[in-house]
């Protein structure tokens, strides 16, 4: 037991009680919360991965944004208690004898799996050599994220727009 | 440098899949099902940054395909937040139950 090992274990626990308090919280603040530590977790996984960089992206989109972003969904709209029915019991053990399976079959494939680790190191200058590989090998799927992110911007802008036609015209 | 065998990370990757999977397939909060979206693309990200140092030919394509997959889940995450907003418009509920009507 090592010191990569216990970091991997702690990493790992915080991750699956993040997302275990996720699924049993009632609260859809605290859901949202509970996420900032998986997430966090996440990165810590990274690191541990010798990915530093993709782990800084980590902790400002996902984090950052995208748990503000669904903040602000939560408070735009009305999440009342009474209002929220209960999943039915049938659904619920459907869907989880499912994953069970989903996650047995998938257990008996992955828990053999090993593959030698190579001998490249990935963490000496991981952010210029990730620069270097973006504006080399990848330059036109940078270029199109790019496109896809402006695209993305501008119907989420259009979506949440109001209407003021149909503000000014016929409405009920 | 990482002692921590592959099957480790796969292994918490599937369990982090999982609960976004039920999450996503039980919750009737619309932010929630989109929030549990989010967890299991990040279980897909641990898969990719794993296989990027454990594999026969290691190298940096799974951190930066990691990159891009954190990018388009950003984009869905906005998008989604809209439509859920411009429905929540019509209709005030966030009930995916009640979203059933694709015209109000």
């Amino acid at each position: 037991m090592n010191g990569d090992m216990i970091a991997f274990f702690i990493l790992a626990l915080c991750a699956i009680a993040g997302g275990v308090m996720m699924i049993s919280s009632t609260n859809v603040v605290h859901m949202v919360v509970s996420l900032i530590f998986t997430f966090l977790a996440v990165a810590g996984i990274y690191v541990t991965l010798s990915a530093e960089f993709v782990a800084g992206v980590q902790v400002l989109i996902y984090s950052g944004a995208i748990t503000i972003i669904m903040l602000f969904g939560i408070m735009l709209t009305r999440h009342d208690k009474e209002n929220e029915k209960k999943t039915p019991k049938l659904r619920q053990f459907a869907a989880g004898g499912a994953i069970l399976v989903f996650f047995l079959i998938m257990y008996g494939k992955i828990k053999d799996l090993n593959f030698p680790q190579g001998d490249v190191e990935l963490h000496v200058d991981n952010t210029k050599k990730i620069g270097i590989e973006l504006y080399s090998n990848y330059v036109i799927p940078f270029e199109l994220m790019s496109v896809l992110l402006l695209v993305a911007l501008i119907g989420a802008v259009v979506l949440a727009k109001k209407d003021e036609k149909e503000e000014g015209g016929g409405k009920e | 440098m990482s002692s921590v065998p592959l099957s480790m990370y796969l292994m918490l990757a599937l369990i982090l899949f999982c609960i976004g999977l039920f999450g996503a397939l039980t919750k009737k909060n619309a932010v929630i099902v989109l929030i549990s979206i989010e967890l299991m693309l990040n279980a897909v990200n641990i898969n990719l940054v794993a296989f990027s140092k454990y594999s026969l030919h290691p190298g940096l394509s799974g951190q930066i395909f990691t990159l891009f997959t954190i990018a388009v889940a950003a984009a869905e995450a906005a998008v989604g937040l809209a439509i859920l907003i411009a429905l929540y418009r019509n209709r005030p509920t966030v009930s995916v139950d009640e979203m059933d009507t694709m015209k109000h």
